[in-house]
């Protein structure tokens, strides 16, 4: 039998010691803590089982068509599952183990009383079909949020049934088509800034719009005098981002949205970054119509990996009772009720239908009213303030290394933005950020928003302490430095990852997206 | 401004590191950098009418006491469906999902240090694509009304066809999100009311498939429990030019009939919340989305695929991200940014402890259950079973409208089935029809409640 040593050394080498030996290998791939996982398919069996069911007498019913093997699908004892999955999520970097700073993501602490919250059976444990009168627990968590949105927003009502950001939009722009209809006005543009995110020209064409671009100005900010230019009868809406992707106040909301209604259309406001003002700015004083709100970007619910979200909408008088079903709304006896299709024809006669099956995110729901209950209203101005303090902080200290496009014209909101302008020749954002993933940060985001070159957005949020900023800060003035000295390390980082710079172009020119034995 | 929450246990500054970072900006304090905000839009103090911070003891309190308001489903006899169904979800499940690591990471952009996410997405997309019966899946929508419409919208890209024939055994609320955003997009919808018939209207929709028809939705099993003849609509549609898409609310189910695409469905979507998720009142969900590798470039949604690093080790990485509106904006496939990623992971994790194999007793346990309640219902006196077919969901007339009954059930704590009224109001031929679902947490004593109080609501 061979036994394999991967340092190279034999033993008639006595204590000559292998070349190998400066970077030794393993036998099993593993390199202590970093543990290799192979996939759920080469781990598990198809007699492998980590549930147990209790004998149920009888026989299928006769008429019933049964398949004829079981899915093909292996299965893994508890212990084995455990293993599988707590070893792949060690090759994922999260908020939990340190700073995460996603421009416009906002990526912050998640209180762990919002998990124990939303674990309640109460909210965890109701089906969204039962009686009204049994789920009185549910519903009111729905309502009192409604209530706190509408309150922290200034306008007259909220959606609470999208998913997550861009269903919001959807239902924003929909509310928006469901006004223009019941006016007989045939309307079809919506007029989107350059900066904005890629979910507002998508959704307006999804929901039937035509859209038209409009520029930015050379402070970051959406070309107030394009706007205008372009505003006529045949514009339905625009879709302004505030605080925009730039990181910088909209301050011509008002004046924006004045002109806009003043032609008959409504302002659609994506709130994405709205945790840089909750609590100082409501945005119904500044003419917006409609507005999304991330809860799990404002009020912190975990972002899961890439999801679930949730996005409710909140509405103007005008576009208010154009509000898709169901809602909630108080009984005269103290019950809360819920207006579904039953009640929609009496209650609510324009409102433009429904956005999906049943109430919406109540798993979201329970946990943001916890995290909003826990700030309360001066909390939450104060985790507003921290954020942008955070973010000018980040600014300041780096604009001397890094280009701020937008540096000298003020102060920024939650996020700082750079880019990579003076950097060496052959040297990108691209490198800096995988740079970043060596010094054990999750890389800012990249090449957004698109009006900046090489735009490297930096979102700190104000769950980072000073002591993790400087830190940061350190990092970050290294891997300048080097990206502007040319250093050829930095092209081939992240050298300390669980995986190298993958190759996307081979992804893609041949997709593998299943697993299959011939495959492997 | 005066704040009165400068220490909150969520805020890691401290009054002095406040003090320095503002020398640092050159700013006296922080309403000054917020100087952009017109002034007569900045708020000089709390918002009116809105409660101060509390401590993490006050909110858990006020929490449970809202929780404690709704009678939940592991108090009583439980027997709702339609569309939401009530598990088994081993304790692994939720374990496994409050890892930081999954819990609290973001989207992968960034797939050196996103392996894990990846690998599960992957292995998700796999186990999604053998379940459904179809080449390829997708990692996730938002649930299974609006992976719905996304399957319309693709259909309607694939065929270049705008008119889809939807069958009256679809759930309701499907219907009426697609009915939403079909009133925007222009698309003509076909649709019908569910039919009290044992069998399902599989011959109405092989009649209105025509030449313009783009595509072909039937649940499997239907609203009412029954089980359409996928094979044989598919064929029909096909026939046509038209594209079958089959929806499956019920995922448990397939571990005891023929997965959709294996009968010939081009596109399989469905809400995968049985499976880790749980009831939360109605979301977040899971929406499942699967079709033929030839539509691939089609697909809403993200997609995962597998690759190699530098050093030609495996790796996973988000991939023709050139559907996406993040590259596309408004010529993307679809709006979708996010996916339910949580939640993929939970019906992931309990998918491999149960394996093909326990998939299989789940849903056979499921079944017999299905099978006593229905035999027990239909021995009190009025009650009649309207399915020939079902797997753990069927309906059954009653003597008086469904309605009133549930909420009779309800105070007598028994939670007894979904009134279809709530679903189709406003048709009198469907008043008393009440649908009734079970699993394998159902027991003899629940089924025995349920009789016993159903027999005293109608006496």
């Amino acid at each position: 039998m061979t036994v394999l040593n991967p340092s190279g050394w034999r033993p008639e080498m006595g204590e000559r010691v292998a070349a190998a030996l400066d970077a030794p290998e393993t036998v099993t791939g593993n390199r202590a803590l970093h543990l290799e996982e192979p996939l759920l398919f080469e781990v598990g069996r198809m007699d492998h089982c980590g549930v147990d069911f209790d004998q149920v007498p009888g026989s299928p019913l006769a008429a019933l068509a049964l398949r004829a093997a079981p899915v093909d699908l292996p299965g893994l004892s508890e212990p084995e599952a455990v293993r599988h999955y707590t070893r792949l999520s060690r090759q994922n970097y999260a908020i939990d183990l340190g700073l995460f700073p996603l421009g416009s993501c906002t990526m912050k602490h998640n209180p762990r009383l919002d998990e124990k919250v939303a674990r309640m059976p109460g909210f965890a444990d109701v089906h969204p079909l039962q009686p009204v009168r049994t789920v009185q627990g549910a519903l009111k968590v729905i309502d009192q949020l409604a209530d706190w949105l509408v309150k922290l927003t200034g306008m007259a009502a909220v959606a609470m049934t999208p998913k997550a950001g861009a269903h919001g939009e959807l239902c924003g722009l929909l509310a928006i088509r469901a006004a223009l209809d019941a006016r007989g006005d045939k309307r079809d543009v919506i007029l989107v800034p350059e900066s904005a995110h890629g979910t507002n020209p998508a959704t307006a064409a999804f929901a039937g719009f035509k859209v038209e671009s409009i520029p930015a100005s050379d402070d970051g900010r959406v070309d107030t005098a394009a706007l205008i230019a372009k505003l006529g009868t045949h514009v339905a809406g625009v879709m302004i981002t505030n605080p925009n992707t730039c990181g910088l106040f909209e301050r011509d909301l008002k004046t924006i949205a004045d002109a806009v209604h003043g032609v008959g259309g409504y302002v659609y406001c994506d709130g994405a970054n709205f945790n840089a003002i909750v609590g100082r700015v409501r945005p119904g004083d500044l003419g917006v119509d409609a507005m999304h709100i991330n809860l799990h970007k404002t009020f912190s619910t975990p972002h899961g990996g890439g999801g679930p979200g949730a996005g409710p909408v909140v509405l103007s008088e005008a576009l208010a009772p154009f509000a898709p079903l169901p809602f909630v709304v108080a009984g005269g006896d103290g019950v809360l009720r819920l207006v579904e299709e039953a009640e929609g024809a009496a209650e609510a006669p324009e409102a433009f239908g429904r956005m999906c099956a049943f109430h919406g995110q109540m798993g979201m729901f329970s946990r943001a009213l916890a995290y909003i209950l826990s700030h309360g209203a001066d909390g939450l101005a104060q985790a507003s303030g921290d954020a942008v303090l955070n973010a000018n902080y980040v600014l300041r200290r780096l604009e001397h290394v890094l280009h701020a496009p937008f540096g000298a014209a003020g102060p920024c909101m939650h996020e700082a933005l750079f880019s990579d302008d003076n950097f060496a020749e052959g040297f990108a954002t691209l490198d800096l950020a995988k740079g970043l993933i060596d010094e054990g940060y999750h890389p800012m985001t990249v090449y957004f928003p698109l009006v900046v070159h090489g735009a490297m957005l930096v979102e700190p949020t104000e769950t980072e302490s000073k002591a993790g900023l400087d830190q940061f800060i350190t990092a970050m003035e290294s891997l300048g430095a080097r990206a502007k000295a040319g250093d050829p390390a930095l092209k081939t980082a992240p050298h300390f990852a669980p995986r190298r710079r993958v190759d996307e172009t081979r992804a893609a020119r041949k997709p593998r997206l299943v697993w299959s034995a011939q495959g492997a | 401004m005066s704040r009165g929450c400068k220490r909150m246990r969520y805020l890691p500054l401290s009054d002095h590191d406040r003090g320095e970072m503002l020398a640092t900006i050159g700013v006296p304090d922080v309403d000054a950098l917020f100087a952009d905000v017109p002034a007569d839009a900045r708020l000089t103090g709390p918002i009116a009418g809105l409660p101060g911070h509390a401590s993490e003891m006050a909110v858990e309190r006020h929490m449970a006491r809202l929780s404690a308001e709704s009678l939940t489903a592991g108090q009583v006899p439980f027997f709702l469906g339609a569309g939401a169904y009530r598990h088994h979800v081993p304790a692994t499940v939720d374990h496994l999902i409050q890892r930081g690591e999954f819990l609290t990471a973001y989207t992968p952009y960034q797939p050196e240090i996103a392996q894990g996410t990846l690998q599960v997405l992957f292995e998700f997309q796999t186990q999604v694509a053998r379940l459904l019966g179809t080449d390829v899946a997708n990692a996730s929508l938002y649930d299974g009304s609006t992976a719905c419409w996304e399957a319309i919208a693709m259909a309607g890209r694939i065929t270049r066809r705008s008119k889809a024939v939807l069958s009256g055994g679809l759930h309701p609320h499907y219907v009426g999100t697609a009915q939403t955003m079909a009133r925007f997009t222009g698309d003509k919808l076909i649709t019908a009311k569910p039919e009290l018939t044992a069998a399902p209207d599989d011959d109405t929709v092989i009649a209105a498939i025509d030449g313009e028809t783009s595509c072909v939705l039937v649940q499997y099993p239907d609203v009412l429990g029954r089980i359409p003849d996928v094979a044989r609509i598919a064929a029909a549609a096909q026939a046509k030019g038209a594209l079958l898409i089959a929806v499956v609310t019920e995922p448990v189910a397939l571990g005891l009939i023929e997965s959709p695409g294996t009968l010939g469905a081009d596109i399989v979507v469905g809400e995968g919340q049985s499976l880790g998720v749980g009831l939360q009142f109605g979301g977040p969900y899971l929406g499942l989305f699967g079709c033929r590798e030839k539509f691939v470039r089609q697909m809403p949604g993200r997609l995962c695929g597998e690759t190699v690093d530098a050093d030609g080790k495996r790796a996973f990485v988000l991939t023709l991200s050139t559907r996406e509106q993040h590259i596309r904006r408004e010529k993307a496939t679809s709006n979708i940014c996010t996916n339910s990623g949580l939640c993929a992971l939970a019906f992931s994790i309990h998918l491999s402890l149960l394996g093909g194999e326990g998939l299989a007793r789940m849903a056979r346990a499921s079944h017999l259950r299905a099978v006593q309640t229905a035999q027990a219902l239909a021995a009190v006196p009025g009650v009649a079973l309207v399915n020939e077919t079902y797997v753990n969901e069927f309906t059954v007339t009653l003597p008086r409208p469904a309605a009133e009954v549930v909420d009779a059930l309800a105070a007598r704590r028994v939670l007894g089935g979904v009134a279809l009224s709530r679903l189709v109001p406003g048709q009198a031929d469907l008043a008393n029809a009440l649908i009734v679902a079970t699993s394998e947490l159902t027991s003899e004593e629940d089924i025995a409640a349920l009789a016993a109080a159903l027999a005293e609501v109608l006496a």
